[in-house]
């Protein structure tokens, strides 16, 4: 009877809607990439002069967000460029190219997936690339986020997957971006602490991932101090010794004076440019996320789940949970790593407490146990972060009070428990099996 | 030899602090199973709580020209503010973790590591950046012990500490409320079962732990005068060490882990070079988690860690 007395109108607009919402669960990534590209060509193209038209100085930086709260009156202004430089394309890239994607995904999808998932890859990066390009800002803040995807789902695989609360990240970041800092600027950089380079400076790049991996098992050694006492015990003596170990890691190279101790360590060469960063961030994404898929990640699980009813079923524990933890270890000193040499300068002050409830705060808003809650977190905290940047001090008001919340409604954060299946997200929304 | 006492009295001192703050994560810790990671930031609201009521009290003072001894001006700026801090306690209680009792327990060190950084911002937000100096009440005197050197105010401190933690001692074991915390320690399920308010029992427990908070600030102030927003970090997460040191649920262990905290970092910086003092003062405390994980006084079974 309602639903008779509901007015024409009404029932036209939620039918729009529906069919809106039904029309772009339609399109394949294909026509949502397609888009986004074609919006990251229009902004170099005619962003500029469309966005000093409407009054900016320059091109709005992070989607107009951070103009948003700092100057509320030029939101209409903000509003019309997003609507015609990013939203505009991408509706009409969907709407005319929708069915045309749809075959072309359903055509890659049959080539090797590994040919599929690199061109889709390569499509991304080409988007990122663009869309970077226009200031260093947005390179900068691009790279950090990065980073910060790697950092939360290492941070994820023991928070998450294990279930264990640990506060030694920050120690492991500092072990890698040491570690690596170290590694580049003895053998490559003609420094005063380190003295003459023993290879020559073309070899730099190549042999730089040598170096993230270094600051990598540099972490995953520390590891061990944290995990061999910890896993001999149940309960909540991770979060201690783990916290522990933070305050060791950060008295410890503030006292070692050949790495600069409190005044830290500059000068790395800059390697980490967005190929790099991206290259491993996607590296990070594919290991980790065919780790949590694996036997070795539901054995994970179990050791969260029920310890020792996963021991009573053949899963060797103790051997689970180093490996695990190691291996996240490892994960947050690449990030680390690469964090050193996008900056180009480390210091042990930012690997504290801050840091850790930074780190912390992007797993948990994002969501325990999913690649892609974390990826949500990282990418949805660090661009808040940046937007909020206006309001200088109330965004450390906000961004934990909005933390807060999702705590109290959603305990396990935004997207949790998701599994991230590439074949179902690249796939075709159609069947085109019948087609030529 | 009198450089070592000298540093025994200093490490007292030191200790008490610790101490204070210890109390008041392990009884949360013990009785609600959650780790209260905005305590140590309690411990700063409450001495910039005792900062407004010490200049309140003497700019009323010196206003009705009543020569008030500096001393009675410090216990009733103990009494009020320990009084406000634990209303600030409760309404933590009330609004981060009620609504997270059946959560994961991550989620509540989650809230309440954000809740500390809502504190410490807007402590930053409504006082400024600039450092604050704790009013001058007490007049500093020395007294000359056998070669050792005691301030008055090192006495104060550690006798106002070592007796509220008697006091609390004996509330724990003796009172009807002490008993039903107790209780909770021992299942949290059965107990609300049994008749006992258990929202009533959590914000008392708060309201305690923070009061003793609060004291520990108010005392930090007068040892050391300077007030600034992040003071809270560096002890609250010490003294979050220290209670674990001590045990589950014993405020014996609490306050004995308390003082040996303070003993460590006083004579690690005795023998070394002070900038080593974290790092080794750690490294002891990681030497004796691994060898007793439980703690001084805890028990060696241990409740999972659920998320």
């Amino acid at each position: 009877m309602a639903r008779n007395n509901a007015t024409v109108s009404e029932s036209a607009a939620a039918g729009y809607f529906e069919r809106l919402l039904g029309f772009m669960r339609g399109l394949p990534i294909l026509a949502w990439l397609a888009g986004a590209l074609a919006a990251v060509i229009l902004e170099r193209l005619v962003g500029e002069p469309l966005a000093v038209a409407l009054g900016f100085s320059k091109v709005p930086m992070l989607f107009g967000l951070v103009i948003i709260m700092g100057s509320p009156l030029m939101i209409p202004s903000v509003l019309a460029y997003l609507a015609v430089i990013y939203i505009l394309p991408i509706l009409v890239c969907g709407r005319f190219l929708g069915a045309a994607a749809d075959r072309a995904a359903g055509k890659l999808m049959r080539l090797p997936f590994v040919i599929t998932v690199l061109f889709y890859l390569a499509l991304v990066f080409l988007i990122l690339h663009i869309w970077s390009g226009i200031s260093d800002y947005r390179l900068l803040t691009l790279k950090l986020t990065l980073i910060a995807v790697i950092v939360t789902l290492s941070l994820n695989l023991i928070n998450g997957y294990q279930g264990e609360f640990s506060c030694s990240h920050p120690g492991f970041m500092a072990l890698g971006a040491y570690g690596a800092s170290v590694f580049s600027l003895v053998l490559f950089v003609d420094d005063k602490i380190f003295g003459l380079p023993y290879l020559p400076a073309w070899l730099g790049p190549f042999l730089f991932p040598l170096g993230l991996i270094a600051g990598g098992l540099l972490a995953s050694i520390g590891a061990l101090i944290v995990a061999i006492p910890s896993f001999r015990t149940r309960g909540d003596y991770l979060a201690i010794i783990s916290l522990a170990f933070l305050f060791i890691v950060k008295s410890l190279i503030e006292n070692v004076e050949i790495v600069g101790g409190p005044r830290g360590l500059g000068s790395q060469p800059d390697w980490a440019n967005l190929p790099t960063v991206f290259i491993w961030t996607v590296l990070c994404v594919w290991m980790i996320n065919n780790f949590v898929r694996s036997t070795m990640g539901k054995a994970v699980n179990a050791v969260r789940d029920d310890e020792e009813a996963a021991e009573a079923m053949t899963v060797n524990t103790r051997r689970t949970k180093m490996i695990n933890f190691l291996f996240a270890a490892f994960w947050a000193g690449v990030a680390g790593g690469l964090f050193a040499h996008v900056l180009r300068y480390v210091n042990p002050g930012t690997f504290g407490i801050k840091k850790l409830a930074e780190v912390l705060a992007m797993v948990y808003f994002g969501g325990l146990n999913s690649v892609v809650g974390s990826i949500v977190g990282a990418v949805s905290l660090n661009l808040l972060s940046e937007a909020l940047r206006p309001l200088q001090i109330f965004k450390w008001i906000i961004i934990p009070l909005l933390l807060i919340l999702i705590m109290i409604y959603r305990p396990t954060g935004l997207i949790a428990f998701r599994e991230f299946n590439p074949r179902k997200i690249l796939s075709p929304r159609k069947n085109h099996e019948g087609d030529a | 030899m009198l450089f070592f006492f000298q540093n025994v009295v200093n490490a007292l001192q030191w200790g008490s602090f610790y101490a204070l703050i210890a109390l008041g994560y392990s009884m949360v810790y013990s009785i609600l199973m959650l780790f209260n990671f905005a305590h140590g930031d309690i411990f700063m609201v409450g001495a910039y709580i005792g900062f407004g009521i010490a200049t309140a009290l003497l700019a009323l003072a010196s206003l009705g020209s009543i020569a008030v001894p500096g001393w009675v001006i410090l216990v009733l700026t103990i009494l009020i503010s320990m009084f406000l801090t634990s209303i600030v306690g409760i309404i933590v209680e009330r609004v981060g973790y009620r609504p997270l009792r059946d959560a994961p327990r991550a989620s509540a060190a989650i809230t309440g590591l954000m809740i500390g950084i809502i504190l410490e911002t807007g402590n930053l937000a409504l006082m400024g950046a600039q450092r604050v100096r704790f009013p001058y009440l007490i007049k500093g005197e020395t007294y000359n012990l056998m070669g050792v050197y005691i301030t008055n105010k090192k006495i104060m401190i550690v006798l106002v500490s070592v007796a509220l933690m008697l006091a609390l001692h004996q509330f724990i074991k003796r009172s009807r409320w002490g008993m039903a915390m107790r209780a909770m320690s021992f299942d949290f399920v059965i107990v609300p079962l049994m008749g006992v308010p258990v929202n009533k029992i959590a914000a008392m427990t708060f309201a305690i732990g923070s009061a003793l908070a609060a004291v520990a600030g108010i005392l930090f102030g007068v040892a050391y005068p300077v007030l600034d927003p992040y003071m809270g970090i560096g002890f609250g997460w010490k003294a979050f060490v220290a209670a674990i040191l001590g045990g589950r649920g014993s405020i014996m262990g609490a306050t004995l882990a308390g003082f040996l905290l303070g003993f460590i970092e006083i004579f690690v910086a005795m023998v070394f070079p002070s900038t080593f003092r974290d790092l080794i003062a750690y490294s002891i405390i990681l030497a004796i988690l691994v060898f007793r994980p439980h703690g001084f006084f805890g028990e060696a079974h241990s409740a999972k860690l659920r998320l």
